[in-house]
């Protein structure tokens, strides 16, 4: 398969259309454009549906619409449209529907700025709409990863039936890498969907798609069906990579960009005689607590640093992963400032811990 | 000897609408309206939030529930990945005139190839009586206890005639349920817009004025009268826009 140089967003769109993604649905906003101009120019010609929305609000609902039909339905936006698609996540959650939300974030809170940040952590990991639910968040850190999980995502949310988010940054969605793209899956290969709406016939059960169960006597139980099927997914389903960590006394911990910058500056600490490495989280939820908790169990390690673009999001799940055996410290640049491999040499010399 | 079914794209089971509340006779003009064009096996409705947020435990159908004012973008996205499908939203006044008026407007702009039975009792029930975007002028609701004053609630919004003013839609019709003349010419409007679709001539919908008895504080004959007296001068009857002939 050949190698081609593309760029995040393009990627991200053709990596979703192989992975069977049959109808997309966004709106306008930077730095995701390249999404849906891509869905718009390719998706028909792969007999798929794409419709610009008049908003977040609609998109999300659209994707609602589609997923519940048992098509793969994608949406994109970056991070104030993904606050306004909240709302919609939650339903098609609380539904049981499979669908892909990609956020290239943007620097927040408000309508912040366009470059590169990771301040969407929290609305990604912990909730972000209403109620009790989640959804399996995945952290490509190149353009390629991007790709590759983009058939991960499409699949996982399918077995679990549950919303899976591809969350890059701005920078995952603007740069170019060379990329080898996998063929496109055989749709007629994926598992069925007895459960989607397609018209009755008449024959067995018909389907009825709600999020409403307004009997607590229902909605308890249900709501602990999902804490089992959460449960299953942290034992199965976390993804992280570890670089240079077996021997090491400084972990750096990063996802996404940051990650990449890490692994420079692990490389200058160890020319340095520091011993130091990195646990880069793949999955965000589930989060990949098993890397924290044996490197925390290691004698020799002094502890860790959150290296994050944002003033400290995922440093709260490091903080419960390590579980007090180790300090564990943060750096962080944010507002769409990025650090440089320097900067974070710098700070773990200067006395992290 | 003729003898009366009921249409099977109702389910059997007892509605929770209120005494007087006409919600259960559009529900069965719609279902015989499904039923008599041979599409029931092919159709997917989408229930609102509002009083018909059970409307899937009634219509015999594959259904899916929408957010509130979301229907008309969940069943465009139902609609565009399967056009074989006959899909429809049916919605009240709060969800389609006030937090849905974007989904509404654009799914009409767009001429989206679905139909949309829009319910106006110019009154939210399911949350107990507030004020709704087409409650009229001097009406009392809950939210505005001493009559609806345009100088701080605004005027009631006329969604037929603001919806015909596009390009995209292909029928626009307002009937109302208050006489058995009145639903006998709502049933034939409903037909129509269902006929629009398989037709696949874009997007239709009919707006359905009924009585709110309970939240109204009337008798379900009282609320009827009112329909006929108060609320048809404000909101008139009739095909707004019909793309196949000339109207009004």
């Amino acid at each position: 398969m050949a190698r081609q140089l593309m760029k995040g967003n393009e990627a991200i769109a053709e990596a979703a259309i192989r992975a069977g993604c049959r109808a997309f649905f966004g709106y306008p906003i930077t730095p995701q454009n390249e999404i849906p101009e891509y869905m718009a120019a390719h998706m028909a010609e792969n007999g798929g549906v794409f419709v610009q929305a008049e908003s977040e609000v609609a998109a999300i609902n659209m994707v609602y619409g589609a997923a519940a039909a048992g098509f793969r339905a994608m949406t994109s936006s970056s991070s104030p449209g993904i606050s306004l698609k909240q709302e919609g996540i939650s339903y098609i959650a609380a539904s049981d529907l499979p669908c892909v939300i990609v956020n290239i974030m943007r620097a927040g809170p408000g309508l912040g700025g366009i470059q590169s940040a990771q301040g969407d952590y929290f609305q990604a990991v912990k909730g972000g709409g209403h109620g009790d639910y989640k959804l399996l968040v995945f952290a490509p850190a190149s353009i390629q990863e991007a790709v590759d999980l983009m058939f991960v995502a499409f699949d996982k949310a399918d077995q679990y039936r549950m919303p899976a988010m591809i969350l890059g940054d701005g920078m995952i969605g603007q740069m170019m890498e060379p990329v080898e793209l996998p063929p496109a899956v055989d749709l007629q290969s994926l598992p069925e969907k007895p459960w989607c709406l397609r018209g009755w016939d008449g024959q067995g059960e018909r389907r009825i798609v709600s999020s409403l169960r307004i009997q607590p006597e229902d909605l308890e139980p249900y709501l602990n069906e999902q804490m089992k099927k959460w449960e299953r997914i942290k034992e199965d389903e976390a993804r992280a990579e570890e670089y240079r960590a077996e021997d090491a006394e400084i972990l750096l911990t990063a996802y996404g960009t940051p990650a990449r910058i890490c692994k420079s500056a692990v490389e200058i600490l160890r020319a340095e005689g520091i011993k130091a490495g990195l646990i880069r989280p793949i999955t965000l939820f589930p989060f990949p607590d098993r890397a924290f908790r044996y490197h925390a169990a290691r004698p020799e390690v002094k502890g860790f640093v959150s290296v994050e673009l944002s003033t400290g999001q995922m440093i709260e799940d490091v903080r419960l992963a390590v579980d007090g055996k180790k300090p564990v410290s943060f750096f962080g640049r944010c507002g769409g400032a990025v650090m440089s491999e320097d900067e974070i040499v710098a700070f773990v010399k200067g006395g992290a811990f | 000897m003729p003898v009366f079914h009921k249409t099977k794209v109702l389910t059997d089971v007892p509605m929770h609408y209120c005494p007087g509340c006409t919600h259960g006779v559009v529900h069965r003009l719609v279902a015989e309206c499904l039923e008599e064009l041979g599409v029931a096996g092919k159709t997917i409705g989408v229930a609102p939030v509002g009083c018909a947020v059970f409307a899937y435990n009634y219509f015999n159908l594959d259904m899916a529930e929408a957010a509130h004012g979301r229907a008309p973008a969940m069943a465009t996205g139902i609609k565009r990945v399967r056009p074989e499908c006959v899909v429809f939203a049916y919605q009240g006044d709060g969800d389609l005139a006030s937090i849905g008026a974007a989904e509404t407007v654009h799914a009409a702009a767009r001429g989206e190839n679905i139909t949309v039975i829009f319910i106006n009792n110019g009154i939210y029930g399911m949350t107990g009586g507030q004020m709704a975007p087409t409650t009229l002028i001097g009406a009392k609701a809950t939210t505005c206890p001493y009559g609806r004053d345009p100088k701080v609630n605004g005027y009631p919004v006329r969604v037929s005639e603001m919806l015909a003013q596009l390009d995209g839609p292909s029928y626009i019709a307002r009937v109302s349920t208050h006489n058995a003349r009145a639903v006998l010419d709502a049933k034939k409007h409903i037909r129509r817009a269902f006929e629009k679709q398989i037709e696949g001539k874009g997007f239709a919908l009919v707006e359905v004025l009924t009585g709110c008895p309970t939240n109204w504080a009337m008798s379900p004959v009282d609320a009827l009268k009112y329909v006929e007296e108060q609320v048809i001068p404000y909101y008139p009857l009739g095909v707004y826009k019909d793309t196949d002939k000339e109207v009004r």
